[in-house]
């Protein structure tokens, strides 16, 4: 097991497609109506020690404003290839962002934390908007973002 | 070519233009309004102070930054809930709301993606791609009006719609060129086209661990300025792995928070640099004043979007349409025309019509753009050629001769040629017939032999059109009704008369100025803007075909006058000068470009005899700048045709005329105007060595005879009237 979680934070890919071992889980985002152009959203994954292991997805398609997702850049000292291929649409105020990925069993009830930093044009940066612990008991439990996120639910 | 490249952007991109423009700049209104209503910083203030002020306000501060206008935004958390404020940044309190202004925003939106997005964003990027292609296109065009770019901004002449545009535009075009020009560099730059993204120091691979320093502690604060600063972000509650990020205009770095040291830095990349200096030339973010001047300008382009539009009207309206002009790849029948004032393309959209219902493909250019290569599917090329002057090339024809040279070799396709012109002058068809010769010498088949038409001809142009059926293998049958430029009615206003007992009854007359329409008024047709040399076409009853006088007036005279001798037999000279005040004639408008003063200071050599005057002493009576005239004048006798001999002595009174020199020829010793020019010899050549422009206007054999004797005077100089034409500095107008 541990050793599958060491695959996964090297290849960044924290998405099994295929094994056994994933089940596919549901990421609703609900912004709030915060009045501004379409947030940057990067979800990612920390472990127990506040370590980053691997990002889920990327809202928002133009690079050079990665840097605003200061704790997400931080850790991927922006590195476009944390996120190749889970790049979405920056999300408009008011919108919904629904993924669904297959993601690892072992994610779950391990001190995982999933962690969302958002930015939108002109406003404030808010890294750690949203930071959630993964857990099989949380599943379907919305948690409230700090400024740009009304809600965020991960539902299996 | 540099006129298409102007008119298509223009004409295809003006509502997006149109568009960015105006949003642009109420856009820029912003940056100055935030400017006056921040609350600036005291210039000793350091970014250590401030921040602790700001601390002591909101104890939960987590990021403050400073706008390029100096406004400084601090943004908390107060017990799990945001807040933001801008701050006066002598008291560290909240004064007004952070939120971005909606307005603004709405406004930015669609300024830059039409709120489309990234297609938006393309779209708009091509609107100012066409804008900056209008400004060099445009500033190319206005020097050329204006005579050179050192004339860019002396006064500018015209129509109004024209004069207007080019008034406008020659003090717009730098903020146009500015603003598109850093438009695209902007958009490249959100693309990622440009090399200027976030220069961020490694993050810092170990940290003190400890927390809670003193704001004032930090490394580098308590001597930074509030105007470097740029961004100061606190760590993260509860984090001491976290930093402070300070950003300055100098580049970023992390301080510790335990410590306060600086942890890492790196400076601002030049390409980053060069980026925000354009994205504040563009924006007016901290260049306030620029950012409304260039609003400013902005505003012009509905204007000149406007004044384009009619120029463009006015300049299609002038030719007769053509409808389905095949594109010269495309054609099997090349039809190029070579016209002085016209008439010629209505005898060619009577042939395109003719054709095209006879079912070929006809296209329809002028001369001057005579591209064989382009030919690619010509199995004939037909040149309608008119002549200016004695057998120089018309208007639309300027160059053919030399593209023909050096085309090179003929190809396959069989070329007719058919003069334009009048019989009744010794250059009759002379262009047409130097082309048909330059066409057989370089070797191209010939599908009719030249041929010509008289005076506008209809049972001519007919009978050419049978050949020309017979040639191609189809009935054609040319039916042409000469389109007659639209009139107006001259009212005679007073007539002076002359001559009468040298057998050469001579009448001055004068016309009252027309009214003009709006429409006329705009674009510069009719009788709007004249100038003494401009020509007036008379249409006299009984025949169709117009007949021109040189005008001796100019628009600010506000009449209309011309010098009319009566020939025996002669049809609009005998209407003309039978006429009595109150009667009218109609009448239109053509100029006359290549016979003109010019500007300067330079002394003008004016030379006419008889009814040759008229534009001369129109010339004079507007010299109001006084510029230095020797006018030349050969007549028969002055107590008889002495044209103007009212006027000149007033004239010289007050330096309107320099000197005047006559030649009378009915005497015992007769004197032509030629032989006036030889007796001055010394002084003509010393004014011509000295940069003097001649002007001659009159009958053809004065001309000749004025031609030699100028020849004779300058060739000890070096010089001849050859070289003084291609200077442009020996014109002629020759009837």
């Amino acid at each position: 097991m541990k050793s599958l979680l060491a695959t996964l934070a090297l290849t960044t890919a924290l998405t099994v497609p295929g094994l056994a071992s994933a089940r596919p889980v549901t990421l609703t985002t609900t912004m709030a109506n915060y009045g501004g152009p379409g947030a940057y959203l990067a979800l990612y994954v920390t472990d127990s020690s506040g370590a980053y292991v691997g990002s889920l997805w990327m809202a928002g398609g133009k690079s050079r404003y990665y840097e605003h997702l200061r704790d997400w850049y931080r850790a991927t000292g922006g590195d476009t290839a944390h996120i190749n291929g889970i790049t979405g649409a920056s999300v408009g105020s008011g919108r919904t962002l629904e993924i669904s990925l297959d993601l690892s069993d072992a994610l779950f009830d391990a001190g995982y934390t999933l962690h969302i930093d958002a930015a939108a044009e002109d406003m404030r940066d808010s890294p750690n908007e949203v930071a959630v612990p993964l857990t099989k008991a949380g599943a379907g439990t919305p948690v409230p973002g700090r400024r740009y996120i009304a809600s965020f639910t991960y539902a299996m | 070519m540099i006129r298409a490249l102007h008119r298509w952007p223009g004409l295809q991109a003006l509502a997006l233009v149109g568009l960015l423009s105006l949003s642009g700049a109420a856009l820029s209104v912003f940056p100055a309004a935030e400017r006056l209503s921040a609350p600036q910083a005291a210039s000793d203030l350091t970014v250590g102070t401030l921040a602790e002020r700001i601390q002591g306000a909101y104890p939960g501060v987590e990021q403050i930054r400073r706008a390029p206008s100096g406004r400084i935004t601090a943004y908390w958390f107060d017990q799990g809930t945001p807040g933001a404020a801008v701050i006066d940044p002598a008291t560290g309190q909240g004064v007004a709301s952070a939120d971005p202004n909606a307005t603004e925003r709405w406004l930015t939106d669609l300024h830059r993606s039409l709120f489309l997005g990234d297609g938006g964003r393309i779209a708009m990027a091509g609107g100012a791609l066409a804008m900056l292609m209008l400004t060099l296109s445009g500033a190319a065009l206005v020097a050329r009006r204006q005579g050179g770019w050192r004339y860019w901004f002396a006064r500018s002449r015209g129509a109004l719609a024209g004069r207007v545009h080019v008034e406008i535009a020659r003090m717009a075009v730098f903020g146009l060129a500015l603003s598109s020009a850093t438009a695209l560099w902007m958009t490249a730059s959100t693309f990622g086209l440009v090399p200027d993204g976030g220069a961020m120091p490694a993050f810092p691979s170990e940290v003190s661990g400890q927390t809670g320093v003193a704001l004032s502690k930090l490394e580098g604060l308590d001597t930074l300025p509030v105007s470097s600063l740029r961004d100061l972000s606190f760590p993260y509650a509860g984090d001491e792995t976290d930093v402070f990020t300070l950003t300055t205009d100098r580049g970023t770095g992390y301080l510790d928070q335990g410590t306060g040291q600086m942890l890492a830095w790196a400076d601002l990349g030049g390409w980053e640099r060069v980026s925000e200096t354009i994205y504040m030339l563009h924006t007016g973010q901290g260049a306030a004043t620029l950012g409304l001047v260039l609003g400013l300008l902005a505003l012009s382009v509905p204007v000149l979007g406007a004044t384009g539009s009619i120029v463009w009207l006015a300049a299609r309206r002038s030719r007769p349409r053509l409808r389905g002009n095949v594109p010269a790849s495309r054609a099997e029948t090349i039809v190029l025309v070579g016209s002085e004032g016209g008439s010629t393309w209505g005898f060619a959209a009577t042939l395109h019509a003719a054709l095209t219902e006879a079912g070929q493909s006809v296209h329809v250019g002028p001369m001057s753009g005579f591209a064989p290569a382009r030919y690619a599917q010509a199995r004939r090329i037909i040149l309608l050629a008119a002549t200016y002057g004695d057998g120089a090339a018309p208007s639309s024809a300027k160059g053919f001769l030399d593209r023909l040279a050096s085309a090179g070799p003929a190809g396959s396709v069989p070329l007719a040629v058919l003069g334009f012109g009048d019989r009744s002058f010794p250059d009759y068809c002379a262009f047409a017939g130097d082309v048909a010769e330059a066409a057989a010498r370089q070797g191209w088949d010939i599908l009719l032999p030249l041929d010509t038409v008289d005076r506008q001809s209809p049972q001519d142009f007919a009978r050419w059109g049978r050949a020309l059926g017979a040639a191609m293998g189809i009935e054609l049958h040319l039916s042409h009704h000469p389109v007659q430029p639209a009139t107006q009615a001259l009212t005679l206003v007073s007539r002076r008369d002359y001559g009468a007992e040298v057998q050469a009854p001579t009448a001055i007359l004068r016309f009252a100025l027309p009214r003009a329409s709006l429409w006329q008024r705009l674009t510069g047709t009719g009788f709007v803007r004249f100038r003494a040399g401009d020509l007036i076409g008379i249409l006299p009853e009984g025949s169709p075909v117009a007949r021109f006088y040189s005008l001796a007036s100019a628009r600010r005279d506000g009449f209309v006058e011309i010098v009319v001798k009566k020939h025996p037999g002669g049809l609009c000279s005998g209407q003309l000068t039978a006429l009595e005040p109150g009667d009218s004639v109609p009448a239109f408008l053509r100029r006359n470009p290549g016979f003109r003063a010019g500007r300067g200071r330079t002394p003008l050599i004016l030379i006419g005899a008889g009814t040759g005057i008229g534009p001369l002493a129109g010339i004079v009576r507007g010299n109001a700048r006084r510029r230095p005239v020797h006018l030349f004048f050969g007549m028969r006798h002055p107590d008889s045709d002495f044209l103007y001999h009212d006027d000149l002595p007033d004239w010289q009174a007050d330096g309107r005329l320099a000197r005047l020199h006559t030649a009378v020829s009915r005497t015992t010793r007769p004197r032509y105007v030629q032989d006036a020019l030889r007796s001055e010899a010394g002084q003509v050549a010393e004014l011509i060595r000295n940069g003097a422009r001649v002007m001659v206007c009159g009958g053809r054999d004065m001309a000749a005879g004025v031609a030699e004797a100028l020849g004779d005077i300058l060739a000890p100089a070096g010089l001849s009237p050859a070289m003084l034409k291609a200077e442009g500095r020996y014109v002629e107008d020759v009837y």
